[in-house]
Protein backbone atom coordinates (compact mmCIF):
# COMPACT_ATOMS: atom_id res chain seq x y z
CA UNK A 1 0.00 0.00 0.00
CA UNK A 2 2.62 2.59 1.09
CA UNK A 3 5.07 1.35 -1.96
CA UNK A 4 2.21 2.03 -4.68
CA UNK A 5 1.08 5.46 -2.92
CA UNK A 6 5.39 6.38 -2.87
CA UNK A 7 5.23 5.29 -6.65
CA UNK A 8 2.65 7.49 -7.45
CA UNK A 9 3.96 10.00 -5.57
CA UNK A 10 7.44 10.24 -7.51
CA UNK A 11 5.69 9.98 -11.05
CA UNK A 12 3.73 12.64 -9.62
CA UNK A 13 5.82 14.57 -7.79
CA UNK A 14 5.93 17.86 -9.89
CA UNK A 15 2.18 17.65 -10.47
CA UNK A 16 1.56 16.94 -6.73
CA UNK A 17 3.77 20.19 -5.84
CA UNK A 18 2.02 22.04 -9.12
CA UNK A 19 -1.34 22.11 -7.57
CA UNK A 20 -0.36 23.21 -4.29
CA UNK A 21 1.59 25.90 -5.39
CA UNK A 22 -1.00 27.15 -8.02
CA UNK A 23 -3.61 26.80 -5.31
CA UNK A 24 -2.25 29.48 -3.58
CA UNK A 25 -1.51 31.68 -6.51
CA UNK A 26 -4.98 31.40 -7.00
CA UNK A 27 -5.43 32.41 -3.11
CA UNK A 28 -3.59 35.34 -3.90
CA UNK A 29 -5.45 36.80 -7.18
CA UNK A 30 -8.60 35.91 -4.94
CA UNK A 31 -7.82 38.10 -2.55
CA UNK A 32 -7.68 41.27 -4.99
CA UNK A 33 -10.66 40.25 -7.26
CA UNK A 34 -12.63 39.70 -4.05
CA UNK A 35 -12.39 43.27 -2.78
CA UNK A 36 -13.15 44.36 -7.20
CA UNK A 37 -9.92 45.09 -8.19
CA UNK A 38 -8.29 43.18 -11.26
CA UNK A 39 -4.34 42.73 -11.32
CA UNK A 40 -2.27 41.18 -14.05
CA UNK A 41 1.00 41.53 -11.61
CA UNK A 42 0.77 38.43 -9.37
CA UNK A 43 3.24 36.79 -11.73
CA UNK A 44 6.04 39.55 -10.98
CA UNK A 45 5.50 39.21 -7.11
CA UNK A 46 5.29 35.37 -7.44
CA UNK A 47 8.82 36.41 -9.60
CA UNK A 48 10.14 38.69 -6.63
CA UNK A 49 9.46 35.97 -4.28
CA UNK A 50 11.14 33.05 -5.50
CA UNK A 51 14.20 35.39 -6.22
CA UNK A 52 13.97 36.81 -2.72
CA UNK A 53 13.72 33.01 -1.39
CA UNK A 54 16.00 31.88 -3.60
CA UNK A 55 19.08 33.97 -3.59
CA UNK A 56 18.41 33.93 0.33
CA UNK A 57 19.19 30.41 0.42
CA UNK A 58 22.01 30.04 -2.31
CA UNK A 59 23.99 33.45 -1.41
CA UNK A 60 22.98 33.74 2.42
CA UNK A 61 22.84 30.75 3.15
CA UNK A 62 19.72 31.18 5.73
CA UNK A 63 18.00 28.57 6.95
CA UNK A 64 14.50 28.13 4.84
CA UNK A 65 11.53 29.55 7.18
CA UNK A 66 13.68 33.03 7.02
CA UNK A 67 13.92 32.49 3.32
CA UNK A 68 10.10 32.35 3.33
CA UNK A 69 9.53 34.92 5.39
CA UNK A 70 11.67 36.67 2.89
CA UNK A 71 9.74 36.14 0.49
CA UNK A 72 6.45 36.97 1.83
CA UNK A 73 8.36 40.61 2.88
CA UNK A 74 9.86 41.47 0.21
CA UNK A 75 6.68 41.94 -2.56
CA UNK A 76 4.59 42.66 0.08
CA UNK A 77 6.77 45.81 0.90
CA UNK A 78 6.63 46.34 -3.10
CA UNK A 79 3.17 46.52 -3.42
CA UNK A 80 2.68 48.75 -0.64
CA UNK A 81 5.21 51.33 -2.70
CA UNK A 82 3.53 50.82 -5.86
CA UNK A 83 0.42 50.08 -4.81
CA UNK A 84 -0.51 54.17 -3.65
CA UNK A 85 -0.34 55.36 -7.36
CA UNK A 86 -1.30 52.19 -8.94
CA UNK A 87 -4.76 51.92 -7.27
CA UNK A 88 -6.20 55.16 -7.91
CA UNK A 89 -7.07 53.47 -11.43
CA UNK A 90 -9.92 51.37 -12.10
CA UNK A 91 -10.81 48.91 -14.21
CA UNK A 92 -8.70 48.01 -17.15
CA UNK A 93 -6.74 51.05 -16.62
CA UNK A 94 -5.25 48.80 -13.50
CA UNK A 95 -5.32 45.79 -15.77
CA UNK A 96 -2.74 47.60 -17.96
CA UNK A 97 -0.61 49.27 -14.84
CA UNK A 98 -0.25 46.00 -13.47
CA UNK A 99 0.75 43.95 -16.67
CA UNK A 100 3.48 47.19 -17.37
CA UNK A 101 4.90 46.74 -13.38
CA UNK A 102 5.06 43.02 -14.41
CA UNK A 103 6.82 43.38 -17.36
CA UNK A 104 9.43 45.79 -15.53
CA UNK A 105 10.27 43.47 -12.76
CA UNK A 106 10.36 40.56 -15.53
CA UNK A 107 13.52 42.73 -17.27
CA UNK A 108 15.22 43.61 -14.39
CA UNK A 109 15.33 40.04 -13.37
CA UNK A 110 16.42 39.54 -16.84
CA UNK A 111 19.15 41.75 -17.00
CA UNK A 112 20.56 41.29 -13.09
CA UNK A 113 23.64 39.41 -13.34
CA UNK A 114 23.51 38.50 -9.51
CA UNK A 115 20.89 36.65 -9.82
CA UNK A 116 22.22 34.76 -12.89
CA UNK A 117 20.62 36.82 -15.63
CA UNK A 118 18.57 35.15 -18.60
CA UNK A 119 20.06 31.90 -17.26
CA UNK A 120 18.37 32.22 -14.35
CA UNK A 121 19.52 30.85 -10.81
CA UNK A 122 19.84 26.90 -10.65
CA UNK A 123 21.00 25.05 -7.68
CA UNK A 124 18.18 26.19 -5.38
CA UNK A 125 18.34 23.81 -2.17
CA UNK A 126 15.32 21.62 -2.43
CA UNK A 127 13.17 22.29 0.80
CA UNK A 128 9.92 21.92 1.98
CA UNK A 129 8.58 19.55 -0.86
CA UNK A 130 4.99 18.81 -0.15
CA UNK A 131 4.23 19.86 3.89
CA UNK A 132 5.51 22.85 3.56
CA UNK A 133 3.47 23.54 0.16
CA UNK A 134 0.28 22.46 1.24
CA UNK A 135 0.80 23.53 4.75
CA UNK A 136 0.95 27.09 3.46
CA UNK A 137 -2.36 26.38 1.46
CA UNK A 138 -4.14 25.15 4.58
CA UNK A 139 -3.25 27.72 6.51
CA UNK A 140 -4.08 30.46 4.07
CA UNK A 141 -7.32 28.78 3.09
CA UNK A 142 -8.51 28.81 6.34
CA UNK A 143 -7.58 32.12 7.26
CA UNK A 144 -9.15 33.31 4.36
CA UNK A 145 -12.58 31.04 5.21
CA UNK A 146 -12.39 33.48 8.45
CA UNK A 147 -12.03 36.64 7.07
CA UNK A 148 -14.87 35.95 4.74
CA UNK A 149 -16.79 34.83 6.95
CA UNK A 150 -16.25 37.72 8.97
CA UNK A 151 -17.71 42.03 8.68
CA UNK A 152 -14.77 42.23 6.76
CA UNK A 153 -15.73 39.49 4.15
CA UNK A 154 -19.04 41.36 4.14
CA UNK A 155 -16.99 44.97 3.32
CA UNK A 156 -15.08 43.02 0.78
CA UNK A 157 -18.05 41.62 -1.06
CA UNK A 158 -20.10 44.85 -0.68
CA UNK A 159 -17.24 46.89 -2.33
CA UNK A 160 -17.36 43.93 -5.28
CA UNK A 161 -20.73 44.37 -5.77
CA UNK A 162 -21.02 47.65 -5.61
CA UNK A 163 -18.22 50.10 -5.42
CA UNK A 164 -20.17 53.17 -4.64
CA UNK A 165 -22.52 51.82 -2.49
CA UNK A 166 -19.71 50.23 -0.09
CA UNK A 167 -17.91 53.59 0.12
CA UNK A 168 -21.38 55.18 1.01
CA UNK A 169 -21.97 52.81 3.87
CA UNK A 170 -18.47 53.55 5.49
CA UNK A 171 -16.57 51.05 3.99
CA UNK A 172 -12.73 52.81 4.20
CA UNK A 173 -12.00 51.77 0.37
CA UNK A 174 -8.38 52.71 0.15
CA UNK A 175 -7.66 51.04 3.12
CA UNK A 176 -9.34 47.78 1.69
CA UNK A 177 -7.72 48.11 -1.34
CA UNK A 178 -4.31 48.86 -0.13
CA UNK A 179 -4.65 45.79 2.62
CA UNK A 180 -6.05 43.00 -0.28
CA UNK A 181 -2.96 44.02 -2.68
CA UNK A 182 -0.45 43.86 0.42
CA UNK A 183 -1.87 40.75 1.52
CA UNK A 184 -2.19 39.66 -2.06
CA UNK A 185 1.73 40.23 -3.25
CA UNK A 186 2.44 38.61 0.29
CA UNK A 187 0.75 35.41 -0.62
CA UNK A 188 2.16 35.23 -4.30
CA UNK A 189 5.74 35.16 -3.36
CA UNK A 190 5.35 32.54 -0.90
CA UNK A 191 4.09 30.42 -3.68
CA UNK A 192 7.40 31.74 -5.79
CA UNK A 193 9.27 30.90 -2.59
CA UNK A 194 8.06 27.06 -2.45
CA UNK A 195 7.54 26.60 -6.30
CA UNK A 196 11.82 27.73 -6.60
CA UNK A 197 12.40 25.61 -3.36
CA UNK A 198 11.23 22.12 -5.27
CA UNK A 199 11.86 23.21 -9.15
CA UNK A 200 16.03 23.38 -8.01
CA UNK A 201 15.81 26.76 -10.88
CA UNK A 202 14.02 29.68 -11.36
CA UNK A 203 14.33 32.10 -14.45
CA UNK A 204 12.54 35.27 -15.39
CA UNK A 205 10.66 34.22 -18.55
CA UNK A 206 8.57 32.08 -16.10
CA UNK A 207 7.51 34.97 -14.30
CA UNK A 208 5.39 36.90 -17.61
CA UNK A 209 2.38 38.54 -18.91
CA UNK A 210 1.63 34.49 -19.55
CA UNK A 211 1.91 33.24 -16.10
CA UNK A 212 -0.26 36.31 -14.76
CA UNK A 213 -3.43 34.96 -16.99
CA UNK A 214 -2.56 31.97 -16.15
CA UNK A 215 -3.14 32.60 -12.36
CA UNK A 216 -5.95 34.83 -13.45
CA UNK A 217 -7.84 32.22 -15.34
CA UNK A 218 -7.76 29.50 -11.76
CA UNK A 219 -9.55 31.86 -10.39
CA UNK A 220 -11.97 32.66 -13.71
CA UNK A 221 -12.85 28.71 -13.79
CA UNK A 222 -13.69 28.52 -9.84
CA UNK A 223 -15.40 31.61 -9.05
CA UNK A 224 -14.81 34.18 -6.29
CA UNK A 225 -17.80 33.76 -4.57
CA UNK A 226 -15.57 31.85 -1.30
CA UNK A 227 -11.54 31.22 -1.30
CA UNK A 228 -12.57 27.46 -1.71
CA UNK A 229 -13.60 28.35 -5.82
CA UNK A 230 -10.26 29.38 -6.81
CA UNK A 231 -8.30 26.62 -5.36
CA UNK A 232 -10.19 24.13 -7.07
CA UNK A 233 -9.81 25.98 -10.33
CA UNK A 234 -6.32 26.17 -10.08
CA UNK A 235 -6.66 21.79 -9.13
CA UNK A 236 -8.27 21.81 -12.28
CA UNK A 237 -6.13 23.84 -14.84
CA UNK A 238 -3.06 22.25 -13.55
CA UNK A 239 -4.60 18.62 -14.28
CA UNK A 240 -6.25 19.50 -17.08
CA UNK A 241 -2.57 19.15 -19.25
CA UNK A 242 -1.86 16.42 -17.93
CA UNK A 243 -5.21 14.51 -18.65
CA UNK A 244 -5.34 16.06 -21.92
CA UNK A 245 -2.00 14.88 -22.52
CA UNK A 246 -3.16 12.52 -25.63
CA UNK A 247 -4.14 15.49 -27.35
CA UNK A 248 -0.51 17.04 -27.87
CA UNK A 249 -0.85 19.56 -29.79
CA UNK A 250 -4.05 20.07 -29.50
CA UNK A 251 -4.13 20.59 -25.74
CA UNK A 252 -3.31 23.89 -25.30
CA UNK A 253 -6.55 25.17 -27.96
CA UNK A 254 -8.74 22.65 -25.53
CA UNK A 255 -7.41 25.22 -22.64
CA UNK A 256 -8.12 27.73 -24.06
CA UNK A 257 -11.94 26.40 -25.35
CA UNK A 258 -11.91 25.96 -21.91
CA UNK A 259 -11.75 29.31 -20.44
CA UNK A 260 -13.97 30.60 -23.36
CA UNK A 261 -16.63 28.22 -22.37
CA UNK A 262 -16.36 29.27 -18.30
CA UNK A 263 -16.35 32.73 -19.28
CA UNK A 264 -19.69 32.68 -21.57
CA UNK A 265 -21.61 30.00 -20.01
CA UNK A 266 -20.41 30.33 -16.07
CA UNK A 267 -20.14 33.36 -15.34
CA UNK A 268 -19.83 32.98 -12.10
CA UNK A 269 -17.28 29.74 -12.18
CA UNK A 270 -17.91 26.33 -11.54
CA UNK A 271 -18.43 26.80 -7.52
CA UNK A 272 -20.62 30.24 -7.40
CA UNK A 273 -21.83 29.64 -4.43
CA UNK A 274 -21.08 32.56 -1.73
CA UNK A 275 -19.63 31.74 1.66
CA UNK A 276 -22.46 31.21 4.17
CA UNK A 277 -22.75 33.97 6.80
CA UNK A 278 -24.16 34.66 10.11
CA UNK A 279 -26.55 37.69 9.75
CA UNK A 280 -26.29 37.56 6.05
CA UNK A 281 -29.32 36.50 3.57
CA UNK B 1 24.99 58.71 -36.75
CA UNK B 2 22.23 60.56 -35.14
CA UNK B 3 20.47 61.60 -38.17
CA UNK B 4 20.63 57.48 -38.59
CA UNK B 5 19.17 56.58 -35.23
CA UNK B 6 16.47 59.00 -35.77
CA UNK B 7 15.21 57.78 -38.82
CA UNK B 8 15.55 54.47 -37.51
CA UNK B 9 13.19 56.01 -34.77
CA UNK B 10 10.51 57.11 -36.60
CA UNK B 11 10.94 53.60 -38.96
CA UNK B 12 10.39 51.76 -35.30
CA UNK B 13 7.86 53.98 -34.10
CA UNK B 14 5.82 53.93 -37.11
CA UNK B 15 6.02 50.20 -36.98
CA UNK B 16 4.42 50.83 -33.40
CA UNK B 17 1.86 53.16 -34.51
CA UNK B 18 0.63 50.79 -37.40
CA UNK B 19 0.02 48.53 -35.03
CA UNK B 20 -1.52 50.48 -32.20
CA UNK B 21 -3.67 52.21 -34.59
CA UNK B 22 -6.75 49.37 -35.18
CA UNK B 23 -5.70 47.91 -31.73
CA UNK B 24 -6.80 51.77 -30.19
CA UNK B 25 -9.47 51.77 -32.85
CA UNK B 26 -11.16 48.38 -31.39
CA UNK B 27 -10.98 49.93 -27.52
CA UNK B 28 -12.33 53.26 -28.06
CA UNK B 29 -15.53 51.86 -30.06
CA UNK B 30 -16.09 48.78 -27.78
CA UNK B 31 -14.98 50.09 -24.78
CA UNK B 32 -12.77 45.92 -24.38
CA UNK B 33 -9.23 45.45 -24.45
CA UNK B 34 -9.59 42.65 -27.11
CA UNK B 35 -6.06 40.48 -26.61
CA UNK B 36 -6.95 38.67 -30.17
CA UNK B 37 -5.50 41.64 -31.71
CA UNK B 38 -2.04 40.35 -31.36
CA UNK B 39 -3.06 37.05 -33.80
CA UNK B 40 -4.72 38.76 -36.57
CA UNK B 41 -0.94 40.47 -36.64
CA UNK B 42 0.14 37.18 -37.45
CA UNK B 43 -2.63 35.93 -39.61
CA UNK B 44 -2.33 38.80 -41.70
CA UNK B 45 1.05 37.64 -42.48
CA UNK B 46 0.92 33.94 -42.87
CA UNK B 47 -1.94 35.17 -45.51
CA UNK B 48 0.26 37.38 -47.32
CA UNK B 49 2.72 34.33 -47.41
CA UNK B 50 0.11 31.97 -48.70
CA UNK B 51 -0.44 34.44 -51.51
CA UNK B 52 3.11 35.18 -52.64
CA UNK B 53 4.37 31.43 -52.54
CA UNK B 54 0.71 29.26 -52.55
CA UNK B 55 -0.80 31.64 -55.75
CA UNK B 56 2.67 33.07 -56.75
CA UNK B 57 1.52 37.08 -56.53
CA UNK B 58 3.47 40.14 -55.61
CA UNK B 59 2.68 42.44 -52.80
CA UNK B 60 0.11 44.44 -54.19
CA UNK B 61 -2.05 41.23 -54.22
CA UNK B 62 -0.70 39.82 -50.66
CA UNK B 63 -1.13 43.47 -48.65
CA UNK B 64 -5.20 42.95 -49.30
CA UNK B 65 -5.33 39.60 -49.08
CA UNK B 66 -3.64 39.56 -45.16
CA UNK B 67 -6.21 42.52 -44.46
CA UNK B 68 -8.91 40.71 -45.63
CA UNK B 69 -8.57 37.60 -43.98
CA UNK B 70 -7.70 39.18 -40.35
CA UNK B 71 -10.56 41.62 -40.54
CA UNK B 72 -12.96 38.70 -41.31
CA UNK B 73 -11.09 36.62 -38.64
CA UNK B 74 -12.22 39.87 -36.51
CA UNK B 75 -15.27 39.55 -37.19
CA UNK B 76 -16.04 36.06 -36.77
CA UNK B 77 -14.41 36.07 -33.39
CA UNK B 78 -16.02 38.89 -31.92
CA UNK B 79 -19.52 38.55 -33.34
CA UNK B 80 -18.92 34.68 -31.69
CA UNK B 81 -17.39 35.42 -27.92
CA UNK B 82 -17.86 39.26 -27.91
CA UNK B 83 -21.22 40.12 -28.44
CA UNK B 84 -23.27 38.00 -26.49
CA UNK B 85 -21.21 39.32 -23.53
CA UNK B 86 -22.19 42.93 -24.78
CA UNK B 87 -25.90 41.55 -24.74
CA UNK B 88 -25.62 40.76 -20.87
CA UNK B 89 -23.99 43.82 -19.66
CA UNK B 90 -21.23 41.50 -18.62
CA UNK B 91 -17.90 43.32 -16.75
CA UNK B 92 -14.91 43.85 -18.58
CA UNK B 93 -12.72 40.95 -16.64
CA UNK B 94 -15.20 38.52 -18.76
CA UNK B 95 -14.78 40.18 -22.00
CA UNK B 96 -10.53 40.46 -20.93
CA UNK B 97 -10.56 36.69 -19.98
CA UNK B 98 -12.78 35.28 -23.35
CA UNK B 99 -10.38 37.24 -25.36
CA UNK B 100 -7.84 35.41 -23.42
CA UNK B 101 -9.07 32.16 -23.63
CA UNK B 102 -9.55 32.98 -27.31
CA UNK B 103 -6.15 34.03 -27.82
CA UNK B 104 -4.81 31.05 -26.44
CA UNK B 105 -7.04 28.87 -28.56
CA UNK B 106 -6.06 30.62 -31.63
CA UNK B 107 -1.95 30.79 -30.78
CA UNK B 108 -2.05 27.09 -30.14
CA UNK B 109 -4.33 26.28 -33.20
CA UNK B 110 -1.86 28.37 -35.58
CA UNK B 111 1.22 26.64 -34.03
CA UNK B 112 0.07 23.60 -34.75
CA UNK B 113 -0.93 23.97 -38.02
CA UNK B 114 1.69 25.87 -39.42
CA UNK B 115 4.05 25.22 -37.51
CA UNK B 116 6.15 27.41 -35.11
CA UNK B 117 9.67 28.05 -36.68
CA UNK B 118 10.32 31.10 -38.75
CA UNK B 119 9.42 31.79 -42.49
CA UNK B 120 10.33 33.82 -44.92
CA UNK B 121 8.59 35.47 -47.31
CA UNK B 122 10.23 34.45 -51.08
CA UNK B 123 12.99 37.09 -52.01
CA UNK B 124 11.62 38.79 -55.26
CA UNK B 125 8.45 39.73 -53.77
CA UNK B 126 9.17 42.83 -52.96
CA UNK B 127 12.72 44.66 -54.15
CA UNK B 128 13.24 46.20 -50.88
CA UNK B 129 15.94 48.87 -52.72
CA UNK B 130 17.11 51.50 -50.24
CA UNK B 131 17.55 55.42 -50.45
CA UNK B 132 20.41 57.13 -49.20
CA UNK B 133 20.84 60.49 -48.48
CA UNK B 134 24.22 62.04 -47.32
CA UNK B 135 24.55 59.46 -44.76
CA UNK B 136 21.39 58.26 -43.88
CA UNK B 137 20.00 55.37 -45.53
CA UNK B 138 16.18 53.87 -45.62
CA UNK B 139 14.63 51.05 -47.39
CA UNK B 140 11.76 51.18 -49.32
CA UNK B 141 10.03 48.93 -47.26
CA UNK B 142 10.68 51.51 -44.68
CA UNK B 143 9.46 54.18 -46.29
CA UNK B 144 6.19 51.57 -46.80
CA UNK B 145 5.75 51.34 -42.95
CA UNK B 146 6.04 55.20 -42.30
CA UNK B 147 3.71 56.14 -45.43
CA UNK B 148 0.98 53.45 -43.98
CA UNK B 149 1.23 54.24 -40.78
CA UNK B 150 0.08 58.18 -41.91
CA UNK B 151 -2.24 56.93 -44.19
CA UNK B 152 -4.33 54.86 -42.36
CA UNK B 153 -4.33 57.68 -39.24
CA UNK B 154 -5.58 60.22 -41.46
CA UNK B 155 -8.23 58.23 -43.25
CA UNK B 156 -9.79 56.76 -40.04
CA UNK B 157 -9.87 60.19 -38.93
CA UNK B 158 -11.58 60.94 -41.80
CA UNK B 159 -14.09 58.53 -41.70
CA UNK B 160 -14.81 59.05 -38.25
CA UNK B 161 -14.79 62.74 -37.74
CA UNK B 162 -16.11 63.39 -41.18
CA UNK B 163 -18.53 61.01 -42.41
CA UNK B 164 -21.98 59.65 -41.15
CA UNK B 165 -20.98 55.91 -40.72
CA UNK B 166 -17.92 57.68 -38.79
CA UNK B 167 -21.23 59.96 -36.80
CA UNK B 168 -22.38 56.59 -36.05
CA UNK B 169 -19.91 54.99 -34.90
CA UNK B 170 -19.43 57.70 -32.65
CA UNK B 171 -22.71 57.18 -31.49
CA UNK B 172 -22.75 54.02 -30.58
CA UNK B 173 -19.17 54.34 -28.48
CA UNK B 174 -20.63 57.40 -26.41
CA UNK B 175 -23.83 55.35 -25.72
CA UNK B 176 -25.18 52.18 -27.49
CA UNK B 177 -28.25 52.43 -26.18
CA UNK B 178 -29.27 56.15 -27.15
CA UNK B 179 -27.85 55.60 -30.32
CA UNK B 180 -30.12 52.64 -31.02
CA UNK B 181 -32.93 54.59 -29.91
CA UNK B 182 -31.98 57.01 -32.86
CA UNK B 183 -31.97 54.26 -35.35
CA UNK B 184 -28.38 53.11 -35.67
CA UNK B 185 -27.88 49.82 -36.14
CA UNK B 186 -25.51 48.99 -33.36
CA UNK B 187 -24.27 45.44 -34.48
CA UNK B 188 -23.71 46.92 -38.15
CA UNK B 189 -21.15 49.61 -36.54
CA UNK B 190 -19.77 46.69 -34.27
CA UNK B 191 -18.95 44.41 -37.03
CA UNK B 192 -17.46 47.81 -39.24
CA UNK B 193 -14.85 48.11 -36.75
CA UNK B 194 -13.89 44.69 -35.87
CA UNK B 195 -13.30 44.28 -39.77
CA UNK B 196 -11.16 47.92 -40.10
CA UNK B 197 -9.55 46.67 -37.00
CA UNK B 198 -8.16 43.24 -37.68
CA UNK B 199 -7.70 44.46 -41.12
CA UNK B 200 -5.64 47.05 -40.02
CA UNK B 201 -3.78 44.75 -37.49
CA UNK B 202 -3.54 42.14 -40.43
CA UNK B 203 -2.28 44.59 -42.88
CA UNK B 204 0.87 45.66 -40.18
CA UNK B 205 1.66 42.40 -39.82
CA UNK B 206 2.30 41.94 -43.90
CA UNK B 207 4.25 45.50 -43.62
CA UNK B 208 6.63 44.54 -40.23
CA UNK B 209 6.92 40.69 -42.35
CA UNK B 210 8.31 41.96 -45.01
CA UNK B 211 10.43 44.78 -43.06
CA UNK B 212 12.15 41.77 -40.99
CA UNK B 213 11.50 39.23 -43.59
CA UNK B 214 10.75 36.81 -40.47
CA UNK B 215 7.23 36.10 -39.49
CA UNK B 216 5.91 33.06 -37.05
CA UNK B 217 2.28 32.48 -35.09
CA UNK B 218 3.86 34.22 -32.36
CA UNK B 219 4.70 37.42 -33.73
CA UNK B 220 2.34 39.33 -32.22
CA UNK B 221 2.52 38.46 -28.62
CA UNK B 222 5.45 40.83 -28.17
CA UNK B 223 3.68 43.55 -30.15
CA UNK B 224 1.10 43.34 -27.75
CA UNK B 225 2.69 44.62 -25.29
CA UNK B 226 4.04 47.40 -26.75
CA UNK B 227 1.00 47.81 -28.06
CA UNK B 228 -0.31 48.31 -24.81
CA UNK B 229 1.77 51.16 -23.96
CA UNK B 230 1.12 52.94 -27.05
CA UNK B 231 -2.68 53.50 -26.48
CA UNK B 232 -2.22 54.20 -22.98
CA UNK B 233 0.34 56.45 -23.73
CA UNK B 234 -1.76 58.23 -26.72
CA UNK B 235 -4.83 58.04 -24.50
CA UNK B 236 -7.00 54.65 -24.84
CA UNK B 237 -9.14 54.97 -28.02
CA UNK B 238 -7.72 58.12 -29.43
CA UNK B 239 -5.91 57.50 -33.28
CA UNK B 240 -3.88 60.59 -33.04
CA UNK B 241 -2.58 59.97 -29.75
CA UNK B 242 -1.46 56.01 -31.31
CA UNK B 243 0.41 57.74 -34.07
CA UNK B 244 2.30 60.12 -31.54
CA UNK B 245 2.77 57.83 -28.86
CA UNK B 246 4.26 55.43 -31.53
CA UNK B 247 6.41 57.43 -33.25
CA UNK B 248 7.61 58.85 -29.12
CA UNK B 249 7.84 54.90 -28.08
CA UNK B 250 9.86 54.56 -31.38
CA UNK B 251 12.28 57.68 -31.02
CA UNK B 252 12.50 56.68 -27.07
CA UNK B 253 13.58 53.11 -27.36
CA UNK B 254 16.22 53.80 -30.45
CA UNK B 255 17.58 56.58 -28.41
CA UNK B 256 18.10 54.40 -25.52
CA UNK B 257 19.54 51.80 -27.12
CA UNK B 258 22.34 53.87 -28.92
CA UNK B 259 23.04 56.23 -26.42
CA UNK B 260 22.09 54.73 -22.53
CA UNK B 261 22.61 51.05 -23.04
CA UNK B 262 20.23 48.24 -24.75
CA UNK B 263 19.75 46.85 -21.61
CA UNK B 264 16.81 49.77 -21.00
CA UNK B 265 15.69 49.11 -24.41
CA UNK B 266 13.13 46.95 -23.53
CA UNK B 267 12.60 49.31 -20.03
CA UNK B 268 11.16 52.17 -21.99
CA UNK B 269 8.19 51.15 -23.13
CA UNK B 270 6.64 49.97 -19.91
CA UNK B 271 8.33 52.89 -17.85
CA UNK B 272 6.48 54.92 -20.08
CA UNK B 273 3.56 53.22 -19.42
CA UNK B 274 3.18 53.19 -15.90
CA UNK B 275 4.64 56.51 -15.53
CA UNK B 276 1.48 57.75 -17.92
CA UNK B 277 -0.73 55.98 -16.08
CA UNK B 278 0.71 57.40 -12.54
CA UNK B 279 0.06 60.91 -13.53
CA UNK B 280 -1.67 61.57 -16.75
CA UNK B 281 -3.74 58.29 -16.82
CA UNK B 282 -6.26 59.79 -19.55
CA UNK B 283 -2.69 59.86 -21.61
CA UNK B 284 -1.64 62.47 -23.69
CA UNK B 285 -4.56 63.44 -25.76
CA UNK B 286 -7.29 62.10 -23.73
CA UNK B 287 -10.01 64.14 -22.15
CA UNK B 288 -10.80 63.44 -18.46
CA UNK B 289 -14.16 61.48 -19.47
CA UNK B 290 -11.95 58.45 -20.91
CA UNK B 291 -11.11 57.74 -17.23
CA UNK B 292 -14.58 56.70 -16.70
CA UNK B 293 -13.47 53.45 -19.04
Amino acid sequence: MWETLDDLYWTYQSLIHGIGVNGILALSIYVVLAVGQLSLGQAAFMGVGAYTGALLTVKAGVPFPVAMAGAAAVPALIALVVGGPTLRLTGVYLAIATIGLGEITRIVFLNWDYAGGALGLSGIPEKGGVGAIYGTLAAALLALVLIARSRIGRAMEAMREDEAAAGVMGVNLPRYRMTALVVSSALAGLAGCLSAHVSSFIGPNEYGFETAVTILSYALLGGIGSPVAPVLGAAILTLLPEVLRPLADFRLMVNGLIIVLAVLFMPRGILPWRIARTGAR
Amino acid sequence: MLEQQLVNGVVLGATYALFAVGFTLMFGVMGVINLTYGVYFALGAFAALWTTQGLGLGIAAALPVGALVAGLVAVAIDSLLLTRLRRAKAPELASLMVTLGATLFLYAGMAAWLGTEIRRFPAAIFDGGAYSLGSVRVGTTQLLIIGAAFLFVAALLALVRGSRLGLAIRAVAENPEAAALMGINGGLMVRVVSFLSGAIGGAAGVLVGLNFNAIQPFMGEHMMLRGFAVIIVGGLGDLRGALVAGLLLGFAEVLTAAYISSTFKDLTAFALLVATLWFRPMGLFGRAAAKRA
